[in-house]
This record gives structure tokens, sequence and C-alpha cells, in this order.
């Protein structure tokens, strides 16, 4: 077991491996976002309450869950690779964090335009959801602007992964605390973004746009880890072979 | 030694670190006072900007002292180990044979007992000119002494992360002021709650146990984080 | 035609899946950007390293 763990986490075995996963991430990954995306905007009945706008959850609802996925897979990868020193792990927290900012940012911005036409506003800070992705794009702020602070990268490394893991045990209180905050607020009424009845003709898109979503993010990370890894051993024997003969 | 023996030496070494930055405060007694006078001139700057109607200042007041003591903690955290890591009392407690969690736990409540703690007794004053009652000015106390613990001992960490970056307060900033987010939130809630006639207990257990939450992992973690920014 | 405008909601609901597929377009964009950068700086080292020697 530990010397498959081994062989699998080292790096010219991982570079040539993750190459090899791409195309089988991406093309499943498609075709779920490509049905998912027919289905959600034409197939689906528009919602009673909300009409069409509640399309936007098709997008909204997976970025959102990337962006706290990611950051539990930043938070263990750099975890495994302080206790256990695996140099891959910290590879991979490194290529997750900028991802993690995109899709936080990208759940921050359709939540937003979705609360223009349903509550009137761009911005509703009664809402849990939107103000908890807020404090999580600051926490990815932050642990980037850490490791870009830090030029030994070793050391860049263990910082960030300190952080990250101190990061981890907050953000189940963080969602808590915003939750609590937020229902002390007696303001306007608000729509519910989905709820719990949903119709199966509108929960099936979602839920395939979830797991298409969670395919091109894996090809995304595996292409990003692959560019830190190479950079990781630029000075070894086995890039300067690879690159000698042409390999990519 | 036995176990008793043992457990002595490493509380009497929190304590003997903790004892040594309180002599060093004293010494140069501007490192307590200017995060005072921040924590004033913050005060002061709302109602300057939001204008004297006393219903305003009432309502905001809560939430503005205890976002002018995050600040003012922040402003003094940037110094926790700078000293120590110029002067080079820093490498001499990486080889102490005591655990370094233990020294780094002195040195947070050297911390919280220099920054923490007289914000604590000055913020009274301050919530005067809020119009503040006195009952909830008794519970605001009560809310920044359980929410400064956490913050020194959440703000110990990034000190430790940043230590020698020569980054200053706004890396620290970006790195403390999220996971702070929910000391802030009950906090001041519970203030307002409590100005509004509300009850307390939830939000005070609550600081509370999120206090003794980040007790049990910040030594920890400031003196793993030490560890790294010293190799 | 009317299913383009989505009940009135159709700038909303265009824009939020036209943003998503910019930030997937960005995110492969950058992630290959940066393995070119990479294998391109350890190309020109070999390159310089071989030319000395």
């Amino acid at each position: 077991m530990w010397k498959f763990i081994h062989k699998l986490a080292s790096p010219p075995h991982f570079y040539r491996l993750a190459a090899q996963i791409v195309p089988w991430l991406v093309v499943p990954g498609l075709l779920l976002v490509a049905y998912a995306t027919y289905a959600g905007l034409f197939l689906a009945p528009a919602d009673y309450q909300q009409g069409d706008a509640f399309r936007i959850i098709y997008v909204h609802v997976p970025s959102a869950y990337l962006s706290m996925m990611t950051y539990m897979i930043m938070a263990v990868s750099a975890g495994i690779g302080l206790i256990w020193r695996i140099k891959l792990s910290h590879a991979v927290a490194a290529a997750a964090a900028p991802l993690g900012a995109w899709f936080t940012f990208l759940a921050l911005m359709t939540g937003s335009i979705w609360g223009k036409p349903m509550w009137g506003t761009w911005w509703e800070w009664g809402d849990p959801r939107l103000t908890s992705e807020l404090i999580m794009l600051f926490l990815y702020f932050g642990y980037m602007a850490l490791r870009g602070a830090i030029d030994d990268t070793v050391k860049a490394d263990k910082s960030s992964a300190v952080l990250a893991l101190v990061g981890a045990v907050n953000v189940p209180i963080i969602h808590f605390s915003v939750e609590w905050w937020s229902s002390l607020h007696q303001g306007p009424t608000l729509v519910k973004k989905g709820g719990p009845a949903m119709d199966t003709a509108m929960l099936y898109p979602l839920l395939a746009m979830i797991l298409g979503f969670s395919f091109l993010f894996g090809a995304l990370l595996l292409r990003r880890v692959r560019a830190e890894v190479l950079f990781r051993e630029r000075r070894t024997r086995w890039v300067k072979e690879m690159v000698l003969s042409g390999g990519t | 030694m036995t176990d008793n023996d043992e457990s002595l030496g490493i509380f009497a070494g929190t304590l003997g670190v903790a004892r040594r930055d309180l002599l060093l405060a004293w010494k140069r007694p501007g490192d307590i006072l200017n995060p005072l006078f921040f924590f004033a001139m913050v005060a002061t700057l709302f109602p300057l900007a939001v204008g004297p109607s006393p219903e305003q200042l009432e309502f905001s007041g809560p939430a503005v002292l205890w976002v002018a003591a995050l600040l003012a903690m922040l402003l003094s955290l940037n110094s926790l180990f700078l000293s120590d890591f110029e002067d080079g009392s820093l490498d001499q407690m990486l080889v102490s044979p005591l655990p370094l969690s233990a020294l780094a736990l002195g040195k947070t409540l050297a911390h919280w007992l220099t920054s923490g703690l007289p914000l604590v007794l000055v913020s009274p004053v301050v919530a005067i000119t809020f119009r503040m009652p006195f009952s909830v000015t008794g519970i605001l106390m009560l809310t920044l002494l359980l929410g400064t613990i956490s913050l020194s001992l959440l703000g110990s960490i990034g000190a430790a992360l940043t230590v020698g970056l020569h980054r200053g307060t706004a890396l620290l900033s970006l790195l403390i002021l999220p996971l702070a987010m929910p000391v802030l939130i009950f906090g001041a809630r519970t203030v307002s709650l409590v100005a509004a006639g509300d009850g307390v207990a939830g939000g005070l257990y609550f600081l509370g146990a999120y206090a003794v939450l980040v007790l049990s992992f910040a030594p920890f973690a400031t003196a793993a984080a030490l560890r790294i920014s010293n190799e | 035609m009317d299913a383009l405008s989505m009940g009135g909601y159709g700038a909303y609901v265009w824009t939020c899946f036209m943003l998503t597929v910019v930030v997937f377009v960005i995110c492969e964009w950058r992630a290959r950007l940066r393995h070119r950068r990479v294998y391109r700086d350890i190309e020109v080292r070999i390159k310089a390293l071989g030319d000395t020697q």
C-alpha cells in the first residue's frame, strides 16, 4: 500500500499519469455540462416563484460547491504534506488555491446577478450564503498572499499549510456564525434558493451540472499541478531528460 | 524528574516568558498606550463621519467599539515576535528544552495582558460617549474580555507566520481578519441584542467556547509556524 | 426566440452562463500558460548549460 502511494506520489510518475487522466475527465465533464445546460435551460420547467431566473442556480450552486470543496482539498493536501512530507501534496495545495478563488468569485457573481431580479438589489447582506462566500474569498486571498510573500518554496509550503489548517478549523465556525448573524436580521422576506422540495426535472440537471463541474475542475487541477510539479522539479534529471527528448 | 516536576517546569516556562514580556512592556509604555490611543481615535472617527445624531450613535455604538477594538488588537500584533526575532531571543526559545508551544503561550498571554486587557478596561470610557447604558457596558466588557483572548491567540498564529517577512500589518490583517469574523459577529451582535433588550447567554457561551477551542490549538500552531519561519 | 428571453430574465441568466464559460476558459488558459512558461524556461536553461560545456 505504502509502496503504491509513494510510486503514485513520485513526481515523474504523477506528471505522466496526470497527462493521461486529463482527457478522461474533460470528455465526460463536457458531456455532462452540455446535457445539464440544455436540460436546465430548456427542459426544466420554470420555478413557480422565481420564474426563469431560478436557472441561474445551475451555475451558481455547482460553483459554490466547488469553492467549499476546493478549500477542503487544499487543507487536506496541505496537512498531508506537512505531516508525511509528501512534496506532491504541497504542489496540489498550491495549485488548488487560485482555482478555489476563481470559483468563489464565480459563485459570488452569479449569486449577486441572481439577487438583482429576486431581491431587487445586487447585494443583500441578509443572505448568509453570499456573506459566507465573501469571507471564503478573503480566506483564499490570505492564503495566496502568504504564499506570495515567501520566496522559498519549501518554507512557503509549510507556512501556508499551517494557515490552511487553521482556516479549515474555522470555516464551519464562520458559516455557523454568519447563519446566526443573519437569522437575527428581520429584513424583507427573501426568496430562498432551491428549496427542499425540488421537482426531479429541475434536480437532475443540477446534479449532472455539479458532477460535470467536478470533472472539469479535476482536469483543471491536474493541469495546474503538472505545471507546479514541473516548476518544482526543474533542476532534476528526469525533467532534463524529458525536455531533451522533446516530451511534454 | 517526575511528571509533576516536568509539568511545573513547563508552567514556569510559560509564566517566565510572560513575565519577561510584561517587564519589557513596562519599560516601553508606548507599546501599550499606542493601541489604546488608536482605539479611541477610530471610535472618534465614526461620530465625525456619521454625524452627532444621538439615536444613530446609540445604535452603532457596539459595532464601532468592537471594530475599533479588533483593529487595535491587529495593530499590536505585528510586533509580537518581531523584537525577539531581531535580537535573537527567538533562537534561544527554539533550542530551549521546554516545549515551544508553552513559550508561545507565554508570549500570547503577555500580549493579551498588554493589549487585550487594557482595551477591556478603557472601553467603558469610550462607551459612555456613545450613550451606552451601564448595564450594556458591562456586557460589552464581558464580550471584549472573552473575544480579545481569542483574538490574541489567533493573532499569535498570524504573527508567527509573518515574522521576518517585513511585509507589515497589511499581510497580517489579510491572514487574521477572515478568521476573526466569528468573534466580531458574536461580540458586537451580543452587545447590540442586549441594548435592544434581548437575552445574552447564547453569544457569551459562543465566545467562551470559541476561546477554549482556539486555546486548544493556537499555541501548537504558533509553535509550528515559528519553527517554519526560522528554518 | 421566446426560449432565449427566459421570461424576461434572459439578460441575467445568459450573463451568468457566459461568466461561467469565461471563468473556465481563464482557468484553463492560465494553467496552459504557466506550464508553457515553465517548460520554456527549462529549455533555455538546458541550452545555456549545453553551450558552456
